[in-house]
């Protein structure tokens, strides 16, 4: 575990406890209800139940499962024992040890909360039995827990959690706590069934989108098309007229139609009549972005791996290949459109949202309101899909500004045309990339220039280091090819025309694309069979030569394939989530360019696992989400305003164009790795390498459709 | 004031004729299960079944659906074909974010009760409307398939 002690946990953890105590004794009835709260995560009332307040989101990546399985684990009750509870915001009890910040996001969640949560549970686990132990006048090492309960073995005496909760509460908190021995686990590690399912099939789940208050209002907003403009000139006599609309908010860069339902606000909108200043960006194009990233990619960029003399040995080499590569802006399109209620009155503020760094959404609603952050009450819900999108809080502070001129409570919805166009997208990357080979066809040479903006230089500083974006190079300096000379660079390019961010597994996603895609280049160069090409350069890393192989062995790599079908293969080696992932995509391609994806085999070392349902999951989702960006994703810019608004033209992937996946996952006591991405990241090189052997084309530019349809 | 047949109970809203059926769900009856997605019929978040044919609700204006059934996500689970649909669902462990499963279990539910063991092409036919962006159509299709075995 990076970032933070064993012990600044527990002392964060004792704080929290006290802290929680306190404010439920304020809410509710003070006498009638101790609990016993021994840290931030766990909360047991006298009557047993068992509520586990969970710090990560809940986006369907299966964290209301994940967190309580590793709690429970250690505390001994079964997850049917449990209640799930959103944590409030709040940097300090609920920080992401790999962020250093309350944070859901990077497939971190897994990887940097394993032993904080299970110690959690421990803790909690280890007080209940002393108390217990204390009523019984026993030695507690003589005790045990079971379903929540504890049990003096010897004499088979038995008592509930709830029981001695209230005396458990009054102990100190060890500071030393025994976690359980892998082989003693229950829980993680099986199939457990998520907690958040049940409701979710029958329309009771809470998004944010479904809050509902006295007295609420809906606006719904169109902000200026080209970034950087303003509201000129408005004319909202038309809107006004329309039944239910309420009141018009004007801001310098946005317009709010406020209504009683989101129909009249949407026909308000509509019915507005604005005329925009675009400001700076008003004639930008795609092509200009393009230009600007080429022209930097022609300048040297800050060392982020340098072994050998990697120019010297491609110079010398009896064979050179060389490429560039480019990866397109691309949307978000999260399934559950923005929105963000806020309520602000005199004395603070309210705020409903789904946010995968709700401390700071809780941090723009007090900056923009005036209000300290004790003033600002945030409320999180489950997140209908986030995919790095809700990792920014721009949908906060525009909703918070808005609601500052509205009496009351207002619910700010998008609508997908405004999510489409004002997303935080994926940032447009050029790479050049180099490789000498030698006479028997083997890399001994590679170069490496990475050029997009840095995206961690603007929302996390401190991690953009020496001019280096680790999460933009992730994957690109981790390269596990046994290869003499390496040398990587990065060039930051920033093109601010659009708002850049993160987008499933950004960094792995872009780098895995361009490197799978180079080295397969290399196997037709070395007339290598690509599979073998790979095998042989990674004698020094067992685990990714491991899902390799496994990978290739279940999709019968080098079978016969029906005609017209074709196979390829790519390896990710994510190194900040130390997981590893091949993949087998078999492809056709029709004369008119339209790719068809046949079947999806991934190998998957995440090493411990906690839920095997869910890392299949998200492997067989991160698949489906990389198919549709790598055929279809594409987001382009005329005259500084997106071109593309909906589902017609934000293409993704749908049922009847989903491959059979299969996920095989390798046994491993290794250290947990993160899930959430992988999947997305291993998929576009492997399509482009099937597409490649399908078709003879390599494609160098995504999105793969756009560039079989216009060649 | 119209008069609507929710999931087998009346309901008088006072709507304007073309608000679509989404927004009188959501916004004026408080029923949150049927989810915005597009406003375009592009995405089949908002699926409802009129008289059990799936349909957008996000384009149907309320005038279209007086006089006819109207089943929504809240209502699905009483009928025996909804109900097996859900269990399907848990069973399999289909969901991951769960935004658009109201719609997805509403055109499930609508194939199955036109077509009771639907083919791989019936599935592409009955369930293509409706977007995922989680990516849980490997077991969409097995969980409709497991619905039906369980006839």
């Amino acid at each position: 575990m990076d970032g933070v002690s064993r012990r600044d946990f527990l002392i964060v953890g004792a704080a929290a406890g006290g802290g929680l105590l306190l404010s439920f004794h304020m809410d509710a009835q003070p006498a009638a209800s101790p609990v016993f709260a021994p840290n931030a995560f766990i909360r047991i009332g006298t009557d047993g139940r068992v509520t586990m307040i969970i710090g990560q989101v809940e986006m369907g990546q299966g964290m209301y499962t994940s967190m309580p399985m590793l709690i429970a684990e250690e505390l001994e009750v079964g997850l049917d024992q449990v209640q799930v509870e959103h944590a409030p915001p709040d940097d300090k009890l609920y920080i992401n040890p790999l962020f250093g910040f309350q944070a859901t996001g990077g497939s971190t969640s897994v990887k940097g909360l394993y032993l904080p949560m299970r110690r959690a549970g421990a803790t909690a686990r280890t007080m209940l039995i002393a108390a217990a132990a204390k009523l019984w006048n026993v030695d507690p090492t003589s005790c045990r827990a079971e379903r929540g309960a504890v049990i003096h073995t010897a004499t088979r005496r038995r008592i509930g959690y709830g029981a001695v909760a209230a005396a458990a509460a009054e102990l100190p908190i060890p500071e030393n706590v025994v976690l359980k021995r892998p082989q003693d686990f229950k829980l993680v590690g099986t199939p457990a069934k998520r907690l958040d399912t049940p409701a979710k099939v029958n329309g009771t789940a809470q998004y944010s989108i479904d809050v509902r208050l006295p007295g609420m209002k809906i606006a719904t907003v169109a902000a200026s098309p080209v970034l950087g403009g303003k509201v000129a000139a408005l004319d909202d006599r038309k809107a006004k007229a329309i039944t239910g609309v309420r009141q018009i908010v004007r801001l310098d860069e946005a317009v709010a139609v406020v209504a009683d339902n989101m129909w009249a606000a949407k026909q308000g909108l509509s019915a507005l009549e604005i005329r925009w200043d675009d400001g700076p960006n008003a004639a930008v194009s795609t092509s200009d972005v393009v230009r600007g990233l080429a022209l930097a990619a022609e300048t040297p960029g800050v060392v982020a791996r340098n072994e050998g003399d990697a120019a010297a040995a491609i110079a010398g080499a009896p064979a050179k290949v060389e490429a560039v590569y480019e990866a397109p802006f691309l949307a978000h399109a999260t399934m559950e459109p923005i929105n963000c209620t806020v309520h602000v009155r005199p004395d603070g503020c309210e705020v409903w949202t789904g946010s995968q760094v709700l401390a700071r959404a809780q941090a723009t609603a007090a900056q923009v309101t005036g209000f300290p952050l004790e003033k600002v009450v945030v409320h999180n819900f489950l997140l209908g899909g986030g995919f790095g999108r809700r990792l920014e809080f721009d949908y906060v502070t525009q909703a918070v500004r808005i609601a500052k001129q509205v009496e009351g409570p207002v619910k700010v919805i998008w609508t997908r045309e405004e999510d489409v166009q004002h997303d935080v997208y994926r940032p447009y990357y050029y790479d050049r990339i180099a490789a000498g080979l030698d006479a028997r066809g083997q890399p001994i040479g590679w170069t490496h220039r990475l050029v997009g903006p840095s995206i961690l230089a603007r929302w996390a500083p401190p991690a953009f280091k020496d001019g280096l974006d680790g999460d933009a190079l992730d994957g690109a300096t981790d390269v596990l090819y046994n290869i003499p000379a390496i040398r990587v660079e990065y060039v930051r390019h920033e093109e601010p025309v659009l708002n850049t961010g993160f987008w499933r597994g950004v960094g792995v996603t872009h780098n895995t694309f361009v490197i799978e895609s180079f080295v397969d280049e290399l196997a037709l160069a070395a007339k290598a069979d690509p599979f073998e090409y790979r095998r042989a350069l990674l004698d020094k890393s067992p685990r990714a030569r491991a899902v390799l192989e496994l990978a290739a062995n279940k999709a019968g790599w080098g079978a016969n394939l029906p005609a017209g079908r074709a196979r390829g293969i790519a390896l990710m080696f994510g190194g900040l989530w130390g997981t590893y992932v091949a993949q087998v995509a078999e492809v056709s391609v029709s004369k008119s360019g339209e790719v068809r994806v046949h079947r999806v085999v991934c190998a998957v070392d995440c090493g411990t696992v906690v839920n095997p349902d869910t890392v299949k999951a998200q492997i067989e989702g991160g698949v489906i989400f990389g198919i549709g960006g790598a055929l279809y994703g594409e987001v382009t810019l005329k005259n500084g305003r997106v071109e593309q608004s909906n589902f017609h033209d934000v293409r993704v992937l749908r049922i009847n164009e989903t491959p059979a996946i299969e996920v095989h996952l390798v046994r491993s006591g290794e250290a947990p790795g993160g899930i959430g991405e992988p999947g997305t990241a291993v998929t576009a090189p492997a399509l482009a390498n099937a597409v490649f052997a399908a078709t003879g084309k390599r494609i160098r530019k995504l999105p793969l459709e756009n560039q079989l349809q216009s060649a | 004031m119209l008069k609507l047949t929710i999931n087998g109970k009346s309901h008088t809203v006072d709507a304007p004729p073309d608000m679509p059926v989404l927004w009188v769900l959501r916004d004026l009856l408080g029923m949150n299960g049927t989810k915005f997605g597009c406003g375009v019929a592009l995405c089949g978040a908002c699926t409802v079944n009129l008289d059990g044919i799936p349909r957008r609700s996000c384009v149907m204006p309320v005038s279209a659906a007086i006089g006819h059934d109207i089943t929504t996500i809240e209502g699905i689970g009483a009928t025996p074909i909804g109900k097996k649909v859900q269990q399907a669902w848990l069973d399999l462990e289909v969901v991951q974010c769960g935004y658009c499963q109201s719609g997805q279990i509403m055109s499930a539910a609508a194939l199955l009760a036109k077509i009771p063991n639907p083919t791989d092409t019936d599935i592409d036919e009955g369930m293509s409307g409706n977007i995922c962006r989680c990516g849980t159509y490997v077991r969409i299709r097995e969980a409709i398939k497991y619905a039906a075995r369980r006839a």
